[in-house]
């Protein structure tokens, strides 16, 4: 049967183009991957191949048309014992390309009602009531979590720069090399963007890696691997294979290091579908959230920092503590304002409270503990009780963990709201080394008593 | 660690011979429809052609084994078809529908495969290399004695993660077979104008990576290189390096005219070495097979792609509601 050849589009925006020349003539026998023909995009001139075998048995298209829509016949190829005299010809061509449906995409899941109800949230504490409670470091925390679980996993391994031999630079894995041997804590060469992919690979194979970030401000070299290998590789793979993996170490600013050791990526990987975050503050926290990131199929950020490593804290005595994502924690009840933060910053705003409390202000503070999942209901049933809020971080101000919390504040919570949100924040600046701007860059206890004053109108 | 040449005649069956011819042909074939399904508007975005390179995957897939994992980047139809995945789900993809294999939400360049051990199907050039040496991580981790073949092509040879992972990969002697294929062209860029130093199978021996230059246009030359490089690598001797030379007819991707090489050159390489004439000289000149067994095959490659076009104009798109899946696991 005589097949026709239609105008081809020749870039993903091309609608029409110029058959400016063509390369064979009535009665030509071409083979597919014989250029035909010549055409004109509105960005460059390409050639075009022939896909079958076939005889050349008429041009309906001269060479120097301009204005030639993609899909019209443009010449008709004739079979083996076909004449140019069988043929007939179609109607100009409609697009074969679906139409797109009217761009009605479904809601997310979670869309949120104008003015909710008191939403359900989970308050439940994470271990039961008389369990036997000992001190222990972040620092131990963290380690007694990742060496519990690569007990009950062979698959877990650790692996990054001075983990094994040197305890971790921040001796986070202490032991951990002689307990699991070098097979499973693995020192590397200081090669981020490297090792973060070879992990991520190893993730996809089977296996789920623990990748130690000295900090996470080495991390961006890797940053590439983190997002678009490990968070995206499930989505486009519709499902069919995705890395079970945790990226931990220290986030933030440390003391004096700088403005290239001292970023808070908490509002940076937050905005990531596929990743999940996990920032904890204390050490009971910090371990359950480290066993239940190491257990998750998906990609998790666990941000960690070097000041808190070395603070106690009291951790439950349980042989299997874990700490659910998506869980905020109630650190202190309050009726006058809540205070939202996470990771250090939660130290800023438990310091305030407790300043607050003795001018009779009463501050509900709540520590998120994990930034995806975020648990923005126990938010907004605090502020419905106290109808004021503050957000606290070490970030930076524009697009920031804060910001993302307000504008869910306002869109579910508006009427509830007495005064505007403030996000207190880490300053718009990159960290200085003297020891008093670094003081000033961060965030400080008083500015969070003087937001709170502002919004209660103190 | 020197380039090795083959000199002995390839002592291979007109079974296998067969075989390769008709796993290049469809592959040509499938390109070309794919193509032409661009060229009508069904395929849309970015859509890179594999047409030329055929001998290198079916090449070194003729070296693998059962397990064997391979991944690449965007460039990856070829690689697909190849170990086995159904072209009706490749073109499915392409056209973005329900029945694509990963049901129309990763394209042209974001397929895989666990069943196939096809990882992907990766944007981002140079990403894959070391995404694939964690899979033999993995596999060297569990104990197997399966290899990943890594392919990448020669722009991503000058990225620095490549350097990265060939470190690691000698250091914990992972079972890598890193695979360039040397195309010529970094998108418009020839290898000329990239570096100063084009041999790129070399550039492992500062690492003390084994590796050798194979000619890509010849099917059974990359078989044989391939089975070396697999058995070093079973034999837990750890990564080596197969420097392909091939050549891709086709531009870039499909809105690339291609105008920084001449027609004459490609016309001079699809006239001269051809790896699927070549293959099919072998066969006829060698009496293994007729011009009539030949036709056969074409006819049946032909037709599967036709089923494959099919089912991928056929396949509805993807329900509004995947949009939302596969997020999390």
């Amino acid at each position: 049967m005589a097949t026709e050849i239609l105008m081809p589009a020749l870039s993903p925006t091309m609608e029409e183009g110029t058959l400016a020349k063509w390369l064979v003539k009535e009665g030509d026998t071409v083979n597919s991957g014989d250029i035909m023909a010549e055409i004109e995009t509105d960005k460059a001139t390409m050639e075009f191949e022939a896909v079958d075998e076939g005889v050349i048995g008429k041009i309906l298209i001269a060479e120097g048309t301009e204005g030639v829509k993609v899909n019209t016949p443009i010449a008709v190829l004739l079979e083996e014992g076909e004449s140019a005299d069988d043929i007939q010809l179609s109607a100009p061509a409609a697009s074969e390309a679906p139409v797109a449906e009217a761009p009605s995409a479904p809601a997310a899941p979670a869309a949120a009602a104008a003015v909710p109800a008191a939403p359900a949230v989970d308050i439940e504490p994470d271990y039961p009531a008389g369990t036997e409670m000992v001190q222990q470091t972040v620092r131990e925390a963290l380690r007694d979590a990742m060496a519990e679980e690569m007990r009950a996993d062979e698959d877990v391994f650790l692996m990054g720069e001075e983990v094994a031999e040197y305890q971790g630079a921040y001796k986070v894995s202490q032991g951990l090399l002689d307990e699991f041997g070098a097979k499973r804590v693995i020192d590397t060469p200081i090669t981020e963007h490297g090792f973060a992919g070879i992990a991520t690979g190893a993730a996809f194979g089977g296996l789920r890696p623990i990748v130690e970030f000295m900090t996470f401000n080495f991390a961006m070299q890797a940053i590439d691997h983190l997002i678009n290998s490990a968070a995206k590789t499930l989505y486009m793979s519709g499902g069919q294979m995705g890395a079970p993996m945790v990226f931990r170490g220290a986030n933030g600013a440390a003391a004096r290091v700088g403005a290239q050791h001292s970023q808070d990526y908490a509002a940076w990987y937050m905005q990531v579908p596929g990743l999940k975050v996990a920032m904890p503050y204390s050490a009971s926290d910090a371990k359950g959230l480290m066993k239940t990131a190491i257990r998750d199929n998906n990609p998790v950020i666990f941000l960690e920092n070097e000041i808190l490593y070395g603070r106690s804290f009291e951790v439950p005595k349980l042989d299997d503590y874990t700490v659910p994502f998506g869980k905020a924690r109630i650190w202190r009840e309050g009726t006058d304002v809540t205070i939202v933060s996470f990771g250090i910053g939660m130290q800023y705003a438990l310091e305030a409270a407790d300043k607050l409390a003795e001018e009779g202000i009463s501050a509900e503070v709540i520590d998120l503990r994990t930034l995806r999942p975020m648990d923005t209901p126990a938010i907004i049933r605090s502020v419905m009780k106290t109808n004021r809020l503050v957000t606290v971080e070490e970030g930076w101000p524009q697009g920031s963990v804060g910001n993302y919390i307000s504008s869910v504040v306002m869109q579910e919570a508006f009427d509830y709201l007495d005064a505007p949100v403030i996000n207190c924040t880490g300053k718009d600046v990159p960290m200085p080394y003297a020891a008093n701007l670094e003081k000033h860059a961060l965030i400080t206890t008083d500015e969070v008593i003087a937001a709170v004053k502002q919004v209660t109108y103190r | 660690m020197a380039a090795r040449k083959s000199t002995k005649k390839p002592n291979v069956s007109a079974d296998e011979l067969k075989k390769y011819y008709r796993e290049m042909l469809l592959i040509r074939r499938f390109e070309e429809k794919a193509g032409q399904l661009y060229g009508m508007g069904l395929i849309g975005g970015f859509c890179h052609l594999y047409i030329g390179q055929e001998a290198v995957v079916v090449g070194l897939e003729a070296a693998a084994k059962d397990g064997d994992k391979r991944i690449t980047s965007y460039r990856d139809h070829g690689h697909m078809l190849a170990c086995g995945m159904e072209a009706g789900g490749v073109m499915a993809e392409l056209t973005g529908r329900e029945g694509g294999l990963s049901k129309g939400k990763g394209g042209s360049m974001h397929m895989f495969s666990k069943e196939k051990h096809f990882y992907g199907g990766h944007g981002i050039v140079g990403a894959q290399v070391p995404l694939g040496a964690g899979l033999a991580f993995a596999d060297k981790y569990k104990g197997t004695d399966n290899v990943t073949f890594t392919y990448f092509g020669d722009g991503a040879a000058n990225q620095g993660q490549v350097y990265e992972t060939y470190n690691m990969a000698q250091l914990w002697d992972l079972p890598v077979v890193f695979v360039i294929e040397n195309n010529q062209y970094a998108m418009g860029t020839s290898v000329q104008r990239s570096t100063k130093s084009p041999a790129l199978w070399k550039r492992g021996e500062a690492y003390g990576i084994a590796g050798e230059e194979v000619d890509g246009m010849n099917v059974l030359s990359v078989k044989e290189a391939g089975e070396r490089a697999v058995a070093h690598c079973r034999a837990g001797k750890g990564p080596y390096i197969l420097e392909v030379k091939t050549y891709r007819y086709r531009g870039h991707s499909m809105s690339d005219p291609a105008k920084y090489r001449t027609r004459e050159e490609v016309q001079k390489m699809r006239d001269e070495r051809d790896p699927i004439e070549q293959v099919r000289d072998m066969l006829l000149t060698g009496n293994h097979a007729t011009d009539e067994d030949l036709k056969a095959i074409d006819k049946e490659i032909k037709a599967i792609v036709n089923d494959a076009a099919e089912f991928s104009k056929t396949s509805p798109e993807p329900a509004l509601e995947e949009l939302w899946t596969d997020i999390y696991a």
